[in-house]
């Protein structure tokens, strides 16, 4: 328990996350100084600004009580199914896949902010769940269902990442909640019994062809299996301590493809070697673990299940990014969260820390009374 | 059966989460560890593997082609030497957007929309890893204007490298043969990168091909820092190259240049050898292709303009091309026949014709020498008294000896097609074509005729062989002269008699005395030769022979010469043979080219100013008169586009079809007159009548 000084307000902060999470975030600033050949611009300066907004207008979303969240869980996820189906028709009429909204100041992707919203809806829906009904169907079904739609036109996009990462969100808060675990054995059976038919039978071919190549880069090293090739180049050939700080080649001269979004990580394991990977990684688990504690010590069901579900949504951005650059997973397009360049993820990430606050905040308070 | 529901209340729902979450956690952490112990494998174990490959990335390579060995001759004057080049080619495989970068690429280097359109043909057929050439040779400033706009052109790669360069063009190419790009095949067999390397050549043809081993060295590396994109970032160390090795060879260049010069219009070859050693000192067949284009690569109406010749210039005649010998041959029958015991001063009494069976054989002079000897035989070059004496002996008597002196015998050259011809006797024809050896046989095989064939190659060593007595073997390369040849198994009287009327051929009122030495105190010694590549018949012989000007360049006969100087201490040998020259033009015949080049090597002065006064009579130099006949024959021909491509098959002149054709002809015409019987008659040569 942190001290209970006043004053209040930014006693309760999690000060110890927040300053992990601005070293993550200011770290990958540096990064990004170097994978632009030493320049603020083009990526640093935006990134940093956009970075310190939100990371302020999370701190300001963790002053919203835990019920406004409660509340607005169903509306949310009404509103993003119905902007992904939006997003789906803009794109049918326009001709070509589509996966943003232009509203005119910010471009909406619904689909990335589904990954937290997905997430609340669960968590909001087992929360209503009478207790006694967790082990029979009515659990189950209703909450698949929330998952499906979302994860299907998302996948229709085409959104291989984004759709997984709804997928494993959803199913983490079920596990959370409760459900028969022989479920979960069940469906990973199932699921190795699916995965081998769907990438024959029902990815797009650019889809099936990274997964093949994941398989086996070495077989198309100036295509698609290029990518990984190159960023297993840039992260073994950085060794224990790395090339140093402005020295990694790989990123410099352009080898490395997407070396300042998807494959940041490549970048600065070039330059900053194992040790820096290895900081990154437990600055990451830290924070992740903060967010489980957070679960742990709230005391409604739905912050429960919403502080662990959104903390593994957090680990499954970062798990899935780095086991794809490290040539673990095939190339879904998910970025490393605070690090990688781009305002989606950013903000995604920084509203799920927001939210964590939240119902940080929420549990403090609880206690002291 | 079923387990009995259990019952969740708050409480063990809040218990459950909290063990599952702490299950997730522990899940996460474990994934954590397995990610540090991953970047750990790939950073640390592989480390080594990745640092390579990152570097390779990195470290763009540009092989530098080895600078080719020189070839050089007896003196060290450069037969085939390196250019500086500035040259740009297209990668195909590296080429984007082609419709941009072509017409781009042509107002930069302004070539002509011909050249354009011919690169375009070049990159349809093209390999993809094999460079497409854009230009050669060209100057500074439109290359470097290349080199500054190469972001725009991807796939278009300028070099500065060697080009081979052959100063004496034409006069060498059968010697030398030429350097062309490796073809697909080449490169699929080694994969060495080196043959895909823009601006490197390796031997083709010739002497280029078979001495390519040495002549090649090692390539250097170029080490330069590339982005992905292939920008250049900065110049790191570069290996230098390790030149090819010198080619010494035994032929004299100026000689070369000169006999090739002289044979003029001809479709001849003219061989020289020292007669102390066997070293060659010109080897030319002319007319020739120029090496210097065939190396920058030719097109395809090139190509087929040197096959259409009918003076074969894609032939190397000194090895491939096979001739009767004609009356070249009666020296050496002098010799077997003072061998087989024939008396020098034996005298058959020629009345111009001789019945054999139902046939007549003629003498070239149709009134006869009346009774001869052999020095006269061989002076007069009559033919009865040779039918009559190899009637006597036999022809199995006259083979071995043919044979000690180089006919039939295939000498250990670096050349890659050799023909060596065919010295028949008896044996030979039962084994061949299954029928016994006849008298006829005997007598067209004694004045060169018949199944008798030899390449001039062949003809010189005869020619150097009675000149000096010893078993000599021709040599090309300097590092491959084989000195202190044995003796003939000849006696030396008979050679100094044999010796003596070759003198007398030319000197004392022979057949050859045109190609009397004009240098005070030095004479030649040699003997004329005619074959006939035609039959004539009964109804021909009595209206009349027909002359050779009066007949097609196909059917004219061959014109020969051996010979060699100074009469009384020999030094050089030569053999000249000129294909269907038929004795036409004096200036052109075979006496005074051979003259004119054995005194190229014994007074320079006098020859070059006596080449000076004909070369203009038959056109000019040799650059010249090719010149001329190309423009004469694109003009006769309205190309079409593919033709303007640059030949990329593997054939080389030597595999030319053409000359397969020539040749085949050629054996077909002796096969047939060998068969017919009748004999033929020797024409004698221009002096006739004198």
């Amino acid at each position: 328990m942190t001290s209970r000084i006043i004053p209040e307000q930014l006693a309760t902060l999690p000060w110890r996350t927040l300053l992990l999470v601005t070293a993550i975030g200011t770290f990958g600033l540096v990064v990004l100084y170097s994978a632009a050949g030493g320049s603020l611009r083009p990526w640093t300066l935006p990134q940093g600004i956009r970075f310190f907004i939100l990371l302020a207008g999370s701190v300001v979303l963790s002053r919203i009580p835990e019920r406004v969240w409660k509340a607005a869980a169903w509306p949310t996820y009404g509103a993003l199914v119905l902007a992904l189906v939006l997003v789906e028709l803009l794109g049918a009429v326009r001709g070509g896949s589509q996966r943003w909204l232009d509203l005119g100041f910010i471009r909406l992707q619904p689909s990335e902010l589904m990954k937290p919203a997905i997430v609340l809806a669960c968590a909001r829906f087992y929360d209503m769940l009478p207790p006694n009904e967790t082990r029979r169907f009515a659990a189950v079904w209703p909450a698949a269902v929330l998952i499906g739609i979302p994860a299907a036109i998302v996948m229709k996009q085409p959104d291989l990442g984004t759709a997984l990462m709804i997928c494993a969100g959803g199913a983490t808060v079920m596990f959370l909640a409760g459900i028969p675990l022989r479920l979960f054995v069940g469906g990973a059976v199932a699921a190795s019994v699916a995965i081998p038919l769907a990438i024959n039978f029902a990815l797009h071919d650019y889809q099936r062809n990274r997964i093949l190549i994941f398989l086996d880069p070495e077989s198309d090293p100036l295509g698609t299996g290029y990518h990984i090739s190159q960023s297993k180049i840039a992260i073994g050939s950085g060794g224990l301590w790395g090339k140093g700080f402005l020295n990694g080649t790989q990123s410099h001269l352009d080898y490395l493809p997407e070396g300042h979004t998807d494959f940041v990580f490549a970048t600065m394991a070039e330059e900053w070697g194992l040790v820096g990977g290895c900081l990154l990684i437990l600055a990451f688990l830290l924070v992740i673990r903060w967010g489980i504690e957070v679960g742990q010590r709230a005391q409604s069901r739905f912050a429960r299940l919403a502080a662990a579900g959104l903390a593994t949504t957090i680990f499954f951005y970062v798990a899935i990014n780095l086991m794809m650059v490290m040539g673990l997973a095939p190339v879904v397009g998910i970025p490393l969260p605070l690090f990688s360049y781009g305002g989606s993820s950013q903000m995604t990430v920084l509203l799920c820390l927001g939210i964590l606050m939240s119902i940080d905040r929420e549990n403090r308070k609880t206690t002291r009374w | 059966m079923r387990r009995p529901p259990r019952v969740v209340t708050e409480m063990s729902q809040a218990y459950s989460f909290s063990r599952r979450a702490w299950m997730l956690g522990a899940v996460q952490g474990g994934v954590g560890l397995m990610l540090a112990g991953r970047m750990a494998w790939l950073s640390i174990a592989q480390n080594e593997r990745y640092t390579m490959l990152s570097e390779s990335n990195r470290v763009n390579m540009t092989l530098l082609p080895p600078r080719r060995g020189w070839i050089v001759d007896r003196h060290g004057v450069p037969i085939a030497n390196n250019r500086t080049d500035f040259r740009v080619d297209i990668i195909p495989d590296r080429l984007r957007d082609k419709e941009r970068v072509l017409p781009l690429l042509g107002r930069i280097l302004q070539l002509p929309p011909e050249e354009i359109e011919r690169i375009a043909i070049d990159l349809d057929h093209a390999a993809g890893f094999q460079p497409v050439q854009v230009a050669e040779n060209l100057d500074w400033e439109r290359f470097a204007a290349v080199s500054v706009r190469l972001p725009e052109l991807p796939g278009v790669a300028p070099t500065r490298g060697f080009a081979r360069n052959y100063p004496a063009g034409a006069a060498v190419a059968h010697l030398t043969g030429y350097v062309g790009v490796p073809n697909a095949e080449q490169y699929k067999k080694t994969r060495d990168p080196l043959l895909v390397t823009p601006g490197f050549k390796l031997g083709k043809d010739g002497l280029e091909k078979m001495l390519e081993p040495a002549l090649r060295g090692e390539a250097g590396a170029k080490r330069v820092e590339v982005t992905a994109r292939g920008k250049l970032v900065a110049e790191l160390a570069t290996k230098p190259d390790v030149p090819g090795k010198t080619a010494r060879l035994t032929i004299d260049a100026g000689l070369q240049e000169y006999a090739a010069r002289r044979l003029g219009t001809n479709s001849g070859s003219v061989v020289v050898i020292d007669c102390r050693t066997g070293e060659m000192l010109a080897m030319v067949s002319m007319p020739a292709y120029d090496p210097n284009s065939f190396s920058d690569g030719i097109s395809h109406l090139e190509w087929q303009m040197l096959s259409d010749d009918d003076h074969v210039p894609l032939m190397n005649k000194v090895t491939q091309g096979l001739y009767p010998p004609g009356s070249t041959v009666k020296p050496m029958n002098g010799l077997a026949l003072l061998h087989a015991g024939v008396p020098a001063d034996a005298r058959v009494n020629c009345s111009g014709a001789m019945r054999l069976g139902t046939s007549v054989f003629h003498c070239h002079k149709r009134g006869g020498h009346g009774p001869l000897d052999l020095k006269n035989a061989i002076m007069q070059s009559c033919d009865i008294y040779f039918y009559e004496m190899a009637r006597r002996v036999g022809y199995a008597a006259i083979a071995p000896i043919a044979r000690t002196l180089g006919m039939g015998q295939k000498f250990d050259l670096p050349f890659s097609t050799q023909r060596f011809g065919t010295m028949p006797d008896p044996d030979w024809k039962l084994h061949k074509y299954k029928r016994p050896w006849t008298v006829a046989d005997s007598l067209n095989a004694s004045i060169g005729q018949g199944y008798v064939l030899a390449n001039p190659l062949q003809l010189a060593v005869m020619a150097a062989r009675i000149a000096s007595g010893r078993d000599l073997q021709p040599s090309i390369l300097a590092s491959q002269v084989h000195r202190d040849a044995p003796a003939l198994a000849i006696d030396s009287e008979n050679l100094a008699r044999v010796r003596e009327a070759m003198f007398g051929v030319i000197n004392q009122g022979g057949t050859g005395g045109a190609a009397k030495l004009l240098i005070p105190g030095v004479a030649i010694a040699g003997k004329t030769g005619t074959a006939q590549v035609r039959r004539i018949t009964m109804a021909e012989r009595r209206s009349g022979v027909l002359k050779n000007g009066q007949l097609p360049f196909k059917l004219r006969d061959h014109a020969l010469f051996i010979g060699f100087a100074p009469a009384d201490n020999p030094r050089y040998a030569l053999a000249v043979v000129l294909e269907h020259n038929g004795h036409t033009v004096r200036n052109l015949d075979t006496p005074m080219i051979g003259r004119d080049i054995m005194t190229y090597m014994l007074d320079r002065e006098r020859a070059l100013k006596s080449l000076a006064e004909v070369e203009p009579t038959w056109g000019g130099d040799i650059r010249t008169r090719m010149a001329a006949t190309a423009a004469s024959y694109r003009a006769a021909q309205s190309a079409p586009p593919a033709a303007i491509a640059t030949k990329t098959d593997a054939t080389v002149p030597s595999d030319a079809p053409a000359v397969e054709n020539a040749t085949d002809v050629a054996n077909r015409t002796q096969a047939d007159l060998a068969t017919a019987g009748g004999g033929v008659a020797e024409d004698g040569t221009t002096e006739r009548g004198q």
